[in-house]
C-alpha cells in the first residue's frame, strides 16, 4: 500500500509534537539531576554550568530516601504478588463458570471504580484502628494495611482485564484436562496458567504501577516508618530551600524500576488491553 | 501475537465463549465459582464496600473534630450536611458549586485533549515504518512514570523564576520581558497548567487502548477503501473511527471517571494550597474534610459527587445503547 504524502507530512508533525510534549520534563529531570545546587536556584539553563553527580549521592541523606524506597518496594512487590493471585482465582471463576451472582460481581467490582477515595479514605482508616483496637492486628500506619489496600484498587481492572484474556483460551483445553481426571485448580494451574502467562505478566505491570503511584492513601495511612516514596519525594522541598536537582534525581530513581518494567512488558499490555477491550 | 488462540475458538463446530458449559454439570461443585471468589470478596468488602457504606453512613451525622476520637457516637444530622452542601446561597455550598463547574471544565478540556492527542499518535503510528517501536516506546513514557514523578518535574517547569517554562518563553522566544515572567502556579494561570500537566500522563492511556482497538481492524478495509479511491483522511472518518467505537465508549467513560475525581494532580502540583482557580472537586472536598475538620460535611459532598458521576454514567450508557439500537 503506498503512501501520500499528506500522511506523511502528518505523521511527522504528529510524532515531532507528541515527542516533545512527552520528552520535554523527562529533558529537564535529567540535566537538573546532574547540575550543582546554585544551579537551580538561578534561571533555568538548559544545560549544567558544571556537571556533576553529587545530587544523586547527597539525595540520600537529605531524606531517608532508601528507607522510603524499601518501603515502596515491599508494599508494591507484596500488593502486586496478592492481587494477582486473588485476580487468577476471580478471573477464572468469572471466564469459566455461569453462577448466580456472577454479573452482580462483576458489576459491583467495576461500581467500585466510580467512587472517589476521598469518600472511603476516613472510613478505611477509623476501621483499620477499630480492628486494632479489637483484634490487636495493626493496621493503620503499617505497610500490612497498605498492602492490602493497594491489593484491592488493583483487583477490579486486574479482573477485567485477566477475564478478557482468559475469554480468549479456548475451552477445550479445560475440558482435556478434566478429561484426564484434573480438579478445577489442577486445570487452572497446569492448563490455563502456562498459556496466559502474558496476561498475567501485564496485570502484575499494571497492579505494580498502580502501588508504587498511589499518594492519596499514603499519606493518611503511612506514619514515618511506613512511608513511602510518593510522600517521602515531598520532603526535599524544606522552609528555606528546595534542593530541585536531588528531588530530580530522586524522581529519575523512582521511576526507572517502573518505566524499565512496563516498557520491556508493553507489547503484553496492549495484548491484554486489547483482549479485555474489545469484548 | 501475544494472543495465540484469539481465532481458534470461533472455528465452526468447536465451543464458542459465552455458553453455559460447566452449568449443572457436576451438581455437588456448584460452590466452585465462589470459592474461588472468596479473597476478591473479602478484600472487596473491607477495603471498598464496607467503607463507602460507612462513608454514606458519616454523611448523615455531625461528625466534627470533636466526636472523631468516639466517631460511632456523633449525633445524628439527617439531610442537614446536604442542605448545607446544597445551599448556593450559603459560603459552604457556593464554593462547592465553583469548584463542580471548574472540574467540569477540567474534566472536558484533559479528556478531550487526551483522546485527541491518543487518536493523532495512534494514526500516526499504525503503519509501520523505521523506528515505529522506539516512537511508541517514547509516547509511552509519561504514562510508565509513576504520577508523582511526573507531576513534581513539572512543578519544577512552571516555578516563576527557576522554571523551565518562563525560561523558553520569556528568555529564548522573548514572548515576554525576563523581569515580566508570570506565575504559573498561583492565579488564573493555574488552571492552563493543571490542564497541562494532567494531559501529560493521561493521552498515552488513550493511546494506548485506540492502538489495542487499531489492531482489531483488518488490512483488508483499507486496501478495499484505497481501490475505491479514499484519500487517507475519508479512510480515518469511514474506516477508522467507526471501527473504534467500541473502544472509545469504555474509554471516554473510564477517562471521565478518573480525571473528574482526580487528586494527585493538585495535591501535588499545588502543594496543599490551591489557587482558586484550580480549585478541583476531589481536592476541595478533602480540604473541606482535613483542614475544616468537618467529616460529615465532607462526606455528604463526595456522595452528591458520587450521584453525579453515576447520573452522568446512566446518562451517557443510555444514549449510547438507545444510538446503536437506532443505527
Amino acid at each position: 500500500m503506498r503512501e501520500t504524502t499528506g500522511s506523511k507530512v502528518f505523521r511527522v508533525i504528529v510524532i515531532v509534537v507528541l515527542g516533545v510534549y512527552s520528552l520535554f520534563p523527562i529533558y529537564v529531570m535529567v540535566t537538573s539531576a546532574l547540575k550543582p545546587l546554585r544551579d537551580v536556584q538561578e534561571d533555568f539553563t538548559w544545560w549544567p554550568s558544571q556537571l556533576t553527580i553529587q545530587p544523586f549521592i547527597e539525595m540520600w541523606s537529605t531524606v531517608p530516601l532508601a528507607e522510603y524506597f524499601l518501603n515502596s518496594v515491599i508494599v508494591s512487590t507484596s500488593a502486586t504478588v496478592l492481587s494477582v493471585v486473588v485476580a487468577i482465582f476471580a478471573s477464572f471463576a468469572v471466564s469459566r463458570y455461569r453462577f448466580r451472582g456472577r454479573s452482580a460481581f462483576t458489576t459491583t467490582v467495576l461500581a467500585t471504580q466510580m467512587f472517589p477515595g476521598i469518600l472511603f479514605l476516613l472510613p478505611l482508616y477509623l476501621i483499620f484502628v477499630n480492628i486494632d483496637h479489637t483484634f490487636g492486628v495493626q493496621l493503620d500506619g503499617t505497610r500490612t494495611g497498605l498492602i492490602i489496600t493497594y491489593l484491592t484498587f488493583s483487583l477490579p481492572f486486574a479482573i477485567w482485564m485477566l477475564a478478557g484474556y482468559l475469554d480468549n483460551i479456548p475451552r477445550e483445553l479445560d475440558e482435556a484436562a478434566r478429561m484426564d481426571g484434573a480438579s478445577a485448580i489442577g486445570t487452572l494451574f497446569r492448563v490455563i496458567l502456562p498459556v496466559a502467562k502474558p496476561g498475567v505478566a501485564a496485570v502484575a505491570v499494571y497492579c505494580f504501577m498502580t502501588s508504587w503511584g498511589e499518594v492519596l492513601f499514603a499519606s493518611v495511612l503511612t506514619t514515618q516508618s511506613s512511608r513511602t516514596l510518593a510522600i517521602g519525594l515531598g520532603e526535599y522541598a524544606t522552609e528555606n530551600n528546595v534542593y530541585w536537582n536531588q528531588i530530580m534525581a530522586a524522581s529519575l530513581i523512582v521511576s526507572v524500576p517502573v518505566v524499565v518494567g512496563f516498557l520491556i512488558l508493553q507489547r503484553t499490555f496492549v495484548a491484554g488491553l486489547a483482549a479485555g477491550s474489545v469484548k | 501475537m501475544a494472543v495465540p488462540t484469539a481465532t481458534a475458538s470461533h472455528k465452526p463446530g468447536m465451543i464458542r465463549p459465552g455458553v453455559p458449559l460447566q452449568r449443572f454439570r457436576h451438581r455437588s461443585g456448584w460452590w466452585v465459582p465462589y470459592a474461588f471468589l472468596i479473597p476478591a470478596v473479602l478484600f472487596e468488602l473491607l477495603v471498598q464496600i464496607v467503607p463507602i457504606l460507612v462513608g454514606i453512613w458519616m454523611s448523615t451525622v455531625k461528625l466534627t473534630e470533636y466526636f472523631i476520637a468516639d466517631w460511632q457516637a456523633a449525633p445524628f444530622a439527617g439531610i442537614d450536611n446536604y442542605k448545607v452542601s446544597l445551599d448556593f446561597h450559603g459560603a459552604v455550598g457556593a464554593s462547592l458549586l465553583n469548584s463542580f463547574a471548574i472540574s467540569c471544565a477540567y474534566a472536558v478540556l484533559v479528556v478531550g485533549f487526551s483522546w485527541i492527542l491518543g487518536m493523532a499518535g495512534a494514526t500516526a503510528l499504525q503503519r509501520s515504518f523505521r523506528g515505529r517501536s522506539l516512537i511508541r516506546t517514547v509516547f509511552l513514557v509519561p504514562y510508565a512514570i509513576p504520577v508523582y514523578a511526573g507531576i513534581i518535574a513539572w512543578k519544577f517547569i512552571l516555578q516563576k523564576d527557576t522554571g523551565a517554562l518562563n525560561h523558553l518563553l520569556g528568555d529564548n522566544l522573548h514572548l515576554f520581558a525576563s523581569s515580566d515572567k508570570p506565575f504559573w502556579l498561583i492565579g488564573g494561570n493555574a488552571f492552563v497548567s493543571i490542564v497541562l500537566v494532567a494531559t501529560w500522563p493521561m493521552w498515552p492511556f488513550a493511546f494506548l487502548m485506540l492502538m489495542a482497538g487499531l489492531q482489531s481492524i483488518p488490512e483488508e478495509l483499507y486496501e478495499a477503501s484505497l481501490v475505491d479511491g479514499a484519500r487517507p483522511f475519508r479512510q480515518w472518518r469511514s474506516i477508522t473511527l467507526p471501527m473504534l467505537e467500541p473502544v472509545n465508549r469504555v474509554l471516554v467513560l473510564v477517562m471521565f471517571l478518573w480525571v473528574f475525581n482526580d487528586f494527585n494532580t493538585p495535591f501535588i502540583l499545588f502543594g496543599g494550597a490551591e489557587p482558586p482557580s484550580a480549585d478541583l472537586i476531589s481536592f476541595h472536598i478533602y480540604s473541606s474534610s482535613f483542614v475544616t475538620l468537618n467529616f460529615g460535611l465532607g462526606s455528604a459532598m463526595s456522595v452528591l459527587l458520587v450521584l453525579f458521576l453515576l447520573l452522568v454514567t446512566g446518562t451517557y450508557l443510555l444514549i449510547l445503547s438507545r444510538r446503536s439500537r437506532h443505527a
